[in-house]
């Protein structure tokens, strides 16, 4: 029998999909801002993997020449990334859903099984309520990124005026720096996101938008009639 | 009580008895307005983006350049930041030793090729309509403020230098402009007028603004704004002005630069 089996909030719902065209917005605006001075490099070992970014990437996208555009979109959106996730984050607190998606002491243990599991290499994943324990970790992460994201901004937005922050991040420097690596997290984490969601199928998605799962409960008898002794002599 | 009781009444009159909804019947209308919502807000947001992006630029006036809906939002954070702003606030000193022997030199609008140094003088518009010319020695004879900063380009570069002067506080002490601050702006020009920069009064009276003469210990080489130009920490690059010719004071904002291109006129750090 099918059962409708609540799963996320109304506002959980809505800060998450609200947040996906605004971080989309603070990403591309920064880097037309990147753009202006752009002299980061992955490098290791005196090897440059990447330079972010190439010519090419630049001008796919249309990026070049374009810094003060892209201050006044980034500091117009700032507002609603800052506004959106201080919603979601007081929702969690107060409504108690903190409990379901924040690490427990079992849960970097059992991350690995999930991941293991995920991998085709395990065939059990650890029993879970609402999300897994590496969903725990990921998305209170991406909760703590968004964090960094807003200090680090605050930092290379007004350095003088918010001179403690900027000594936070460990200077003004450092702090464009963790920005764009906060940035490139982001990226990384949507990529991963998007073949799990994918993976984990319609129910799990519609969740997002409607609110609830449907799951396919097997009716159980008022009595339970014993007889596991024939079942067993049967095999 | 009554009241409701007689309504539910007459609205459920000609329906069939209420029944409970089938799983699947709850499914499926859940569904429709959750998914239906999704898509209505999800328009309305693109609508709302393409008419963002695609709003008009501002009317050109001392600010041009921005799509006007954005400028608005640039004055309006000018508004909130200000309140946080303070001259206690101070822009972190480093030593000697961390300054770059080699200053970055971004750009020489209004500052181009050599400028003869002693015949040079700062002319400073006084509200009486009175103007005082000045010369660079009488500059250097005022007590001397060295700074070594991290110096902040709009850009988003950043470099340690030093810089030496005469704190422009102390400038209008020394020269009895009191009274010219209780103006609202600071306007500043260059000799031929190519490159100018309008600053906030607090900003400009904030203790590290230097009117500066020396990078690095020695006097300013052309390229970095001979003989004098402005050192502004509580600001971008683009307001510190290299070789002023002329300083001015308003009440409305003074014509800017960079602001005519899309920037944010107050440019704060």
């Amino acid at each position: 029998m099918k059962v409708i089996k609540e799963k996320h909030p109304l506002l959980m719902r809505w800060t998450h999909w609200v947040n996906f065209p605004i971080l989309t917005i603070m990403i591309w605006s920064g880097l037309l801002i990147y753009w202006a001075n752009d002299t980061y490099t992955f490098t290791l070992f005196g090897v440059t993997f990447i330079r972010f970014f190439p010519q090419e990437f630049y001008d796919a996208l249309h990026i070049p020449k374009r810094l003060a555009e892209g201050m006044a979109f980034h500091f117009l959106f700032m507002w609603f990334f800052a506004l959106n996730g201080f919603l979601y984050v007081s929702y969690t607190i107060i409504s108690g859903q903190w409990r379901e998606l924040v690490p427990n002491k079992h849960s970097f243990k059992e991350a690995w099984l999930v991941i293991l599991h995920d991998l085709h290499i395990r065939k059990m994943a650890p029993p879970q309520n609402k999300y897994n324990a590496a969903q725990r970790i990921a998305y209170t992460a991406i909760i703590v990124m968004g964090f960094g994201s807003l200090i680090t901004g605050l930092a290379i937005y007004k350095p003088v005026q918010f001179n403690y922050l900027a000594w936070l991040c460990g200077g003004y420097h450092l702090a464009r720096i963790w920005h764009f690596v906060l940035t490139i997290g982001y990226v990384l984490f949507f990529l991963v996101h998007v073949v799990q969601v994918v993976l984990a199928g319609w129910n799990n998605f519609r969740s997002v938008i409607s609110g609830f799962e449907v799951i396919d409960e097997k009716p159980q008898p008022a009595i339970q009639i014993q007889n596991d002794e024939t079942n067993e002599k049967a095999e | 009580m009554k009241l409701t009781k007689k309504l539910s009444k007459v609205f459920s009159k000609n329906k069939a008895p209420k029944k409970e909804l089938t799983v699947e019947q709850k499914i499926s209308r859940r569904n429709f307005i959750a998914f239906g919502s999704f898509l209505a807000l999800g328009s309305a947001a693109y609508g709302g983006w393409r008419w963002l992006y695609t709003s008009p630029e501002e009317k050109g006036g001392v600010t041009a350049g921005a799509h006007g809906p954005l400028r608005a939002v640039l004055n309006t954070n000018e508004k909130v930041v200000r309140q946080l702003y303070s001259n206690n606030n101070l822009v972190k000193t480093y030593p000697k030793e961390m300054a770059a022997k080699v200053v970055r030199h971004n750009s020489d609008i209004g500052s181009e090729g050599l400028i003869d140094v002693d015949a040079w003088k700062l002319s400073v518009r006084k509200n009486s309509g009175e103007v005082l010319n000045i010369g660079i020695d009488e500059i250097r004879k005022l007590p001397k403020t060295e700074i070594i900063y991290d110096f902040k380009c709009v850009e988003g570069w950043d470099q340690i230098s030093h810089w030496g002067g005469v704190k422009f506080s102390d400038f209008i002490a020394h020269f009895k402009l009191d009274a010219e601050t209780q103006f609202e702006y600071v306007g500043m020009e260059t000799p031929d007028k190519e490159y100018y920069v309008g600053v906030d009064m607090p900003s400009a009276m904030h203790p590290q603004t230097l009117l500066a003469y020396e990078v690095n210990e020695k006097p300013l080489p052309p390229k970095h704004g001979a003989p004098l130009r402005l050192i502004i920490p509580v600001k971008y690059g683009i307001k510190n002005l290299k070789r002023i010719g002329s300083i001015n004071f308003s009440n409305t904002r003074p014509p800017d630069y960079w602001a005519e291109q899309g920037y944010d006129y107050y440019a704060g750090l």
